[in-house]
């Protein structure tokens, strides 16, 4: 393989599409993957990120497009072509082979020395922190399911992929050991510099992992950038609505009005006026509305709080609403409330301990939603 | 009187742990009667001496088994072996691909299965008649080959080896391949891709991975096509005529037009020894219990 010019991205999808009979699994798919980076494909099932893996991998061949890896065109290779390995959902540990021969099969199968294939599997087996002496002759059937996750991951690793794939590799792990893997495979990436493809449609695992997240839609990306970016800025109610939880206001622009109280901060911030059924609240200005525009803005759990009716702090957005109910979760108190027009919103008040400071609300009660404008998304169409 | 249905409840409610042995009872009690009582009675014909008109008078002989070594039984059961051997091969290397097929064609996978098991529609006896149409010398495959100015004289196809085996393989080939189909159905595809992604070119996939993981089910076809083969007589019969016998003629012979019927038990009791030797072999390859079966390869069970 003729080596590759520093600075290409690791991996880089040109216009790629991919139809199965008349429905398109992924449409004009463009990205490129840094070195080294963690990068999360996002999205429900069906969305597309499972053949974009797959494409990426070399198990299917695109209709239309361009996949790079390190700048050369691979789609006409195959899978063991590319330089990459790939660890399986279902893990696809060879069931008649020992935990040993599993890691060695990609070896095995270019002809390396059993004395290299011996040192290589080892040290495969204790990157994955499993002990060769203990689990190195097992068959897979006796290991427990973060055991064969390990093994999965050591017989991709031991070949030295400069792009590892990973398809939903912790959706089997209960949730304890789910966390611990999210860390290690972090830690992994970082250690050894691979470039890390990670397909998920658990949007918290994505989160804590990646560098960048691509969020998937009906075969497209609907949104790309860091966990931050997604989390905070979801530019369409889908992805809002698919990572993490939000609330939707729909309003119509009144019309624009100067923020009045921040003049100590020598700024003057537009605001657009929104009317709703629920009351009336303020967005920050955005181009591209006009009076009379219908605008969806989507605002986080965490970014909402209650006060009482006649208690609401200026300068900051107030609709009324009624306690519905309240679910305690442990780090925070979700309380559920209806507004003027009868939609429920969910805002999540830290839990600064119910035995020693109970919360202050209950169902019934009536009570202001407040907001300040800046802490909303507008979201698109 | 005792109400024999409350009885068996007590039964079980005393022995809480034997109501699985219970569900054995009715089909133990059909084996015992009617397979394992015969079976003993041959047993006990094939070491007595021979009656003057068929039959068997008291007294105890091994001379049937001394007979059984005489040169033209053995090349008989030379034949058998020989025959049911090339029959298991030749159904294993049409049945492996054809399985694989079935298996992978998604949606029309009933379909197929169903046409594989087809010629189980009729009878075998209908089947073998069919075969001799076409295989005689007047049959369609002569006439064709003499219309095409292939050959001049007809070709001797009936009542040869060949025939035999043709027929022993059209009879026997959906054993074949219906267990192959359930192994091979049965493949995580995941695995292949697995070995592809790990370098493995498509003989290896093969060999390393597909082949091994597939071998209970070819165990399995292998023992359900080489086991009757050795005990069939209809096809050699009418297929094979009075040159290609098979042990299963021999014994039939022998409890027909010979009237020997210790002599056919201790035949048939030679072909039950091949029988046991087959399945040894494959207990041994397969494991007796169901490991091979059994491995996990999805997610496990917990941490």
């Amino acid at each position: 393989m003729p080596a590759s010019v520093p600075d290409l991205p690791a991996v880089e999808f040109r216009g790629v599409a991919k139809r199965y009979g008349a429905t398109p699994a992924v449409r004009d798919l463009s990205f490129t993957v840094a070195r080294g980076e963690f990068f999360s494909l996002l999205g429900p099932s069906g969305c597309g990120k499972t053949t974009t893996l797959r494409l990426l991998a070399g198990f299917e061949t695109p209709d239309e497009g361009e996949i790079r890896l390190f700048g050369e065109i691979v789609n006409q290779r195959r899978p063991y072509e590319r330089d990459l390995a790939m660890v399986f959902q279902s893990y696809a540990l060879f069931p008649h082979l020992s935990v040993e021969r599993n890691v060695a099969f990609g070896l095995e199968q270019r002809k390396r020395p059993a004395a290299e294939i011996r040192d290589r599997v080892r040290a495969a087996l204790e990157l994955v922190r499993l002990d060769p002496g203990v689990y190195a002759t097992r068959q897979p059937s006796q290991l427990s399911g973060g055991q064969r996750q390990r093994v999965a991951l050591a017989r991709a690793l031991v070949l030295e992929p400069r792009v590892l794939l990973l398809d939903e590799p912790l959706g089997a792990l209960d949730l304890k050991l789910r966390k611990e893997m999210q860390v290690e495979l972090k830690a992994l990436n970082q250690q050894l510099g691979v470039t890390f493809i990670h397909v998920t449609h658990d949007q918290e695992e994505a989160l804590a992992m990646s560098d960048r997240i691509a969020v998937m839609d009906q075969a497209e990306i609907a949104q790309l950038g860091t966990p931050a970016e997604i989390y905070e800025n979801p530019r369409t109610a889908f992805v809002a609505d698919f990572i993490g939880e939000a609330n939707f206001l729909e309003g119509r622009a009144a019309g624009r009005t100067e923020r009045q109280d921040d003049k100590a901060a020598g700024r003057q911030e537009e605001r657009w006026e929104l009317e709703s059924a629920a009351g009336a609240f303020k967005i920050p200005a955005t181009t591209g509305i006009s009076v009379g525009d219908d605008v969806r803005i989507a605002i986080r759990p965490e970014w909402l709080d209650l006060c009482a009716p006649d208690d609401a702090p200026a300068g900051e957005n107030a609709v009324p609403a009624t306690v519905q109910g309240l679910a305690y979760l442990g780090e925070t108190i979700h309380v559920r409330v209806a507004l003027a027009n009868g939609q429920i919103m969910v805002i999540a008040l830290r839990n600064e301990g119910q035995l020693i400071k109970p919360l202050a609300w209950a169902r019934g009660d009536r009570c202001m939603v407040v907001w300040r404008p800046e802490d909303c998304q507008v979201l698109e169409g | 009187m005792m109400n024999p249905r409350r009885g068996i409840l007590r039964w079980i409610a005393r022995h809480p742990r034997s109501p699985g042995v219970l569900l054995l009872g009715p089909a133990g009690l059909w084996l015992a009667a009617f397979f394992l009582l015969p079976i003993l009675i041959l047993l006990a014909y094939s070491v007595m001496p021979r009656g003057a008109h068929g039959g068997v008078t008291p007294g105890f002989t091994l001379e049937h088994y001394r007979r059984f070594f005489d040169p033209l039984y053995l090349g008989i059961l030379r034949r058998t072996v020989w025959l049911s051997l090339l029959c298991t091969i030749a159904c294993l290397l049409l049945a492996y691909p054809t399985a694989y097929f079935i298996a992978r064609s998604g949606r029309r996978r009933n379909l197929l299965l169903f046409l594989a098991v087809l010629p189980f529609w009729t009878s075998s006896l209908v089947r073998t008649y069919a075969m001799i149409f076409l295989l005689r010398d007047s049959g369609l495959i002569n006439r064709l080959l003499l219309d095409a100015g292939l050959i001049e004289a007809p070709l001797r196809l009936l009542y040869t080896e060949g025939a035999v085996l043709v027929g022993l393989v059209y009879g026997a080939l959906p054993f074949m391949i219906l267990p192959i189909y359930a192994s091979i159905e049965k493949l995580d595809p995941a695995l292949l891709e697995a070995a592809e992604g790990l370098g493995a070119r498509s003989w290896a996939r093969f060999t390393q991975v597909m082949w091994p993981l597939t071998l209970p089910g070819v165990a399995a076809g292998c023992l359900l096509v080489f086991v009757p083969s050795l005990g069939s007589f209809v096809v050699p019969d009418l297929l094979g005529g009075a040159r290609q016998m098979m042990i299963g003629n021999l014994i039939q012979n022998q409890f027909g037009s010979a009237r020997n019927w210790p002599f056919g038990s201790a035949a048939a009791f030679a072909v039950m020894a091949l029988v046991m030797i087959a399945m040894l072999g494959v207990i041994r390859l397969n494991g007796l219990d169901d490991t091979g079966a059994e491995h996990g390869t999805g997610p496990g069970r917990g941490a």
